[in-house]
């Protein structure tokens, strides 16, 4: 299967659920889905195409959270981004550990610093914050305060 | 039987990084481990979001003191791919990024290949290996100005170019290496003691490399041959020839040999790029990053160094995201140790090479006080590293 055969047989299979698709450039291209058909789309690339899952960052954008999946084709020498957009006050969406062993640690770091809900995740406790951090605080959220009040927080605009 | 744990770390004096194991046992044999790490995060994440884009490359660069240089060259390549077309990097600038990437996998190897020795007893191969690992730190010296934390990478090019008139003396060291690495090679893998030792200890088959996505030299000892070098070719590694090196085993041994037999083709890498190397510009100049994101990503001398930027259209990024190699490799201790013996659980820890410093990336707290706060600003710890100087002089004076 050629760079062009997977995007269309991608596009045909999720048509319901991509809200958004950029060709970025010959070797990456993102795609934006339906939270809630996460675990079919990584099920098909993971096992079907046999992509390697790369790693997922999770990023406040202040309106929504969003959380991109990586996934790299070596053979097509092609980085797939899976965009899914989740609602701020409640994130929640399918853990995809039960499919792919090696997104258990990121997917446990996503909850503990920006808390997002993996739902069917088998182990979701704390990765990297100590155990007295208070719950709730979440520090790679846009709205986190209280950091390093001595830090120039101004965007630079 | 009953079952025992066995605790590792998280702090011990003949650990080189705070990490905590757990290793479950019955009599000799590992039923199970767990690992917890954060034990050195230090928020680079969040520190980068209030750094500017030139400012981003020497924070990250600080990610680790061994891969100094994968995290930058990331880095720069993840900001190169936001610009697209308006940022073309010059010739002379990829080939002297491949030669300082390829340098510092040669130390790294070298590193890694003195400390597996260090874990089995076999302290000649150790001594040997980091002496020779001097050289490499001498040449860098000469080329980039320091043994360690490089700078040379910036986004559209390097910092730094090299000096003509070094580049004959350091192939020639180079070549001198050569014939050291051969003779550590026969060492190690014409040494029946070794054979004996590491081969079918702490095997990771090729399955388990998939279902951890593991990555580098890991994953090529299991028989996957994957190289972001020649599966998605940057900086100058299209133009010379090398092969990718792949074992089959996926025990410690075929792990050892893997990086023994990679640090023969950095060298001549190294020495190939030094001979093609082309006149002309180091850098393109770069004025705005515009609104986007970009993926950069680069083998570092553990696997896969894989950088996200988005921007937009301030002077700092708005989210970095930051993955190791070791962050994907470490996991995959369960499958290796499991069904080994209690002796052989150092080895085969160190044998993915973990390097912590990069899996985790905060700050220090109070934890008696609750309240989240830093403990120690810059101009304290500059504050504490000046005391620590005067009593020390103090000390010597008074003798």
């Amino acid at each position: 299967m050629n760079r062009e055969e997977l995007l269309k047989s991608i596009k045909i299979k999720f048509k319901q659920s991509i809200k958004d698709f950029l060709d970025k450039s010959e070797t990456r291209v993102y795609f934006e889905i339906d939270p809630k058909d996460i675990k079919e789309l990584t099920e098909y690339l993971f096992m079907d195409i046999g992509a390697r899952f790369n790693i997922a960052s999770g990023i406040d954008t202040r309106f929504n959270i969003e959380i991109i999946y990586h996934f790299t084709i070596e053979r097509l020498n092609l980085i797939i981004s899976i965009r899914v957009k989740l609602d701020r006050d409640k994130p929640k969406v399918d853990s995809i550990t039960p499919l792919i062993k090696g997104a258990e640690w990121i997917e446990r770091e996503i909850h503990e610093l920006i808390g997002v809900d993996f739902t069917g995740h088998p182990n979701l406790k704390r990765l990297l914050l100590s155990d007295d951090w208070p719950e709730g605080v979440y520090p790679l959220r846009a709205d986190y305060k209280e950091w390093d009040k001595g830090a120039i927080r101004d965007r630079g605009v | 039987m009953a079952k025992t744990i066995i605790p590792i770390g998280p702090y011990h004096p003949l650990q080189e990084e705070p990490e905590f194991f757990q290793l479950v046992v019955e009599g000799e044999k590992i039923v199970d481990a767990i690992a917890n790490i954060g034990y050195n995060h230090r928020g680079i994440e969040k520190l980068s979001e209030l750094k500017t884009f030139d400012q981003v490359a020497f924070v990250v660069e600080r990610i680790c003191g061994i891969c100094s240089t994968s995290h930058p060259l990331a880095y720069v390549r993840a900001v190169e791919d936001i610009l697209g077309n308006d940022c073309v990097v010059p010739e002379r600038a990829n080939y002297i990024r491949t030669i300082i990437a390829e340098l510092e996998r040669i130390h790294s190897h070298l590193l890694w290949i003195g400390l597996a020795g260090h874990f089995l007893g076999y302290n000649t191969v150790y001594m040997w290996a980091w002496k020779e690992r001097e050289t490499v730190l001498d040449i860098f010296e000469e080329l980039s100005g320091n043994r360690n934390n490089y700078a040379m990478m910036r986004v559209g090019g390097v910092r730094r170019d090299f000096e003509e008139k070094s580049l004959a003396g350091v192939i020639t060291r180079l070549n001198k290496l050569i014939d050291f690495v051969q003779m550590i090679k026969k060492a190690v893998l014409d040494d029946p003691v070794l054979h004996a030792r590491l081969k079918g200890v702490g095997v990771l088959t090729k399955q388990d490399c998939i279902d951890y996505c593991a990555l580098g030299p890991t994953a090529r000892a299991s028989g996957i041959a994957n190289d972001v070098r020649k599966d998605d070719p940057y900086a100058a590694y299209d133009k010379v020839k090398w092969n990718v090196i792949t074992q089959i085993e996926g025990d410690v041994f075929a792990k050892a040999v893997v990086r023994i037999l990679e640090t023969l083709e950095s060298i001549n890498i190294v020495i190939e790029c030094m001979q093609k190397m082309p006149k002309g510009p180091i850098y393109d100049n770069v004025k705005d990053i515009p609104c986007g994101e970009g993926i950069g990503h680069i083998e570092a001398p553990r696997g896969e160094c894989f950088h996200y930027v988005r921007s937009d259209g301030t002077n700092r990024p708005v989210r970095h995201k930051v993955r190791a190699p070791t962050y994907m490799n470490l996991p995959t201790y369960k499958e290796a140790l499991i069904g080994e013996t209690i002796s052989d659980a150092t080895i085969i820890l160190a044998a993915i090479d973990p390097c912590y410093c990069c899996t985790e990336r905060v700050t220090v707290i109070d934890a008696n006080n609750k309240k989240n706060k830093t403990v120690y600003s810059q101009q304290d710890l500059i504050k504490l590293s000046q005391r620590k100087t005067e009593q020390i002089r103090a000390k010597l004076g008074a003798r």
